[in-house]
């Protein structure tokens, strides 16, 4: 299988201080990477990288042919990588449609994008005059990531969809990470409970002081609990 | 004259005032909002932009009118050039650091004051009004070209509204004023909406100046009073609405226009800045700010 998404030798600095020391990770086309890591780990830091919202000193990342640390921030999500940021990060005193035009716009998409990612979270179709900073945890989550949907990207960065919602909605949020799976979407997941990840993931790779430790597929990860203790510390 | 009629033209020329005030202050609030920047130069924009109506309408000579519509389309563009090129060349080496950008843009405004002093003079120059019509209202006399002046006001400021609120580049820059860190993970070239924006508050100041210099004159020092002005309406209406720009310019020019005419112009300077220290204490986000993030 070719792989979507290269990183090789990545080294990230927030000023002086090294967050990210020669960082190697292959996301495979049309599979789910979970991230894991404990805090302060880089799992962030590398999806900020992938963005160019954080300059890397050294190393590439590749997409599909095009060297992603050469382009300046704007230009990445052109060249088709959608972000959902930690936090959700909506544009808040703005409406549901509007937050959804500007995802639009980022690559041109018009009204058939709109549509099959309204197909997507119906629930937003009720909310489109709303106000997005009003709605409610998990419907802004659907939002941000119905945001970066409307890039129609080949690769999508998620920052803990789940974190702060209710069972019921990280169910959702699992089935549509599952669904834009089979719909050919890579996908990056940063996550930092196991369980969150285990149903939706193909693989997990685990990321400490900011140096790639080890990639395990999922079904491994499920019989060997030890690799989860040495990396995450929890059970 | 009768009390009536003597308040109704201290709230005209408060009204004239107000119209002219808020588009400078609009542009000032623009640049904050969206850049985070505190452009003490923007006075000089506006200078400026009389100077430079005065030069477009000396050397075209003529007509009045054409000469006046002809500053009022160059003088703008050429002082978003000067904008553009100072953001170029000095904010955006800065990173746009809100401490150093003031520093900065105080340097701005000496070199455009000197440079105005230099080559336009010291003197103060007259620019032909467009047209001399006067309205006979039953008391007094007033002047048609004053009246025009709160027109065009209202309608660049609608106009901007419009921008703002119902078109693709108003979506891009509040975006950008609201996060500009997601506007570029969604293809949003940050640098370039700082650079527009900042060559667009420039223009609004330098229409302001063109309106008002067929009344006030053209003069290398005339950017001050308005500048600070405008920070009292920026201030009190709250940063980054456009709404509590228009009402606080509304308070401030109306007031100052009828207390001016009733007691003393100081007094109305006194009662504007004793404003501002209340709204500073009670409501420091502004009339109709929001609170910051």
């Amino acid at each position: 299988m070719s792989d979507a998404l290269t990183i090789r030798g990545l080294d990230c600095f927030y000023g002086e201080t090294p967050v990210l020391h020669g960082l190697d990770l292959d996301l495979r086309q049309g599979e789910v990477l979970c991230l894991l890591g404990r805090n302060g780990a880089g799992k962030t830091t590398t999806l900020k990288a992938i963005m160019g919202l954080i300059p890397a000193r050294a190393g590439s990342i590749m997409l599909d042919g095009t060297e992603l640390t050469k382009l300046p921030a704007h230009e990445v999500p052109k060249a088709g990588v959608a972000y959902v940021p930690q936090g959700r990060r909506l544009f808040a005193e703005m409406t549901v449609a509007e937050n959804i035009e500007i995802g639009l716009m980022t690559r041109g998409k018009g009204k058939a994008t709109r549509e099959s990612v309204l197909e997507l979270f119906p629930l937003l179709r009720d909310r489109l005059k709303q106000q997005s900073g009003t709605l409610s945890g998990g419907e802004q989550q659907m939002l941000a990531m119905a945001r970066a949907l409307c890039l129609e990207p080949q690769v999508l960065l998620l920052d803990e969809p789940t974190e702060g919602l209710m069972p019921s909605m990280i169910a959702r949020i699992r089935e549509t990470v599952a669904k834009l799976r089979e719909r050919g979407v890579s996908t990056i997941l940063v996550e930092q409970r196991v369980d969150a990840v285990l149903s939706v993931a193909d693989r997990v790779s685990f990321i400490e002081n900011g140096r790639l430790k080890e990639t395990v597929d999922v079904e491994r990860l499920r019989e060997d609990h030890a690799l989860v203790m040495r990396y995450v510390g929890v059970g | 004259m009768a009390f009536g009629p003597h308040l109704l033209l201290a709230t005209l020329e408060g009204l004239v005032t107000s119209a002219v005030l808020a588009l400078m202050a609009l542009g000032l609030s623009l640049v904050f909002g969206v850049m985070r920047v505190v452009n003490v130069a923007h006075g000089e924009f506006f200078m400026l932009g009389a100077v430079l109506a005065w030069a477009v309408t000396a050397t075209l000579g003529g007509n009045p009118a054409i000469g006046f519509l002809a500053a009022l389309v160059i003088s703008p563009l050429i002082v978003g050039a000067v904008a553009l090129l100072a953001e170029q060349l000095v904010l955006k080496r800065l990173n746009y650091n809100p401490e150093a950008t003031i520093v900065a843009t105080i340097g701005l405004l000496y070199i455009i004051q000197q440079l105005a002093l230099t080559f336009y003079g010291p003197d103060a120059r007259p620019v032909a009004a467009p047209f001399n019509y006067r309205i006979s209202l039953p008391w007094f006399g007033y002047s048609g070209y004053k009246l025009s002046i709160i027109g065009a006001s209202a309608i660049l400021l609608i106009a901007t509204w419009f921008v703002l609120t119902r078109t693709r580049i108003g979506l891009v820059m509040r975006a950008t004023q609201y996060d500009s860190e997601t506007a570029q993970a969604f293809g949003i070239p940050v640098e370039r909406v700082y650079a527009g924006v900042f060559a667009l508050g420039a223009m609004l100041a330098a229409v302001a100046a063109v309106l008002i210099v067929p009344i006030s004159q053209a003069h290398y020092l005339m950017g001050l009073d308005p500048l600070l002005l405008s920070f009292i309406v920026v201030i009190i209406g709250g940063l980054g609405s456009l709404r509590g720009t228009v009402v606080a310019a509304l308070l401030i020019g109306v007031s100052d226009g009828v207390i001016s005419v009733f007691f003393s112009p100081t007094l109305a300077k006194i009662i504007a800045t004793l404003v501002v220290a209340m709204v500073l204490v009670f409501r420091p986000q502004g009339l109709f700010g929001t609170a910051r993030r």
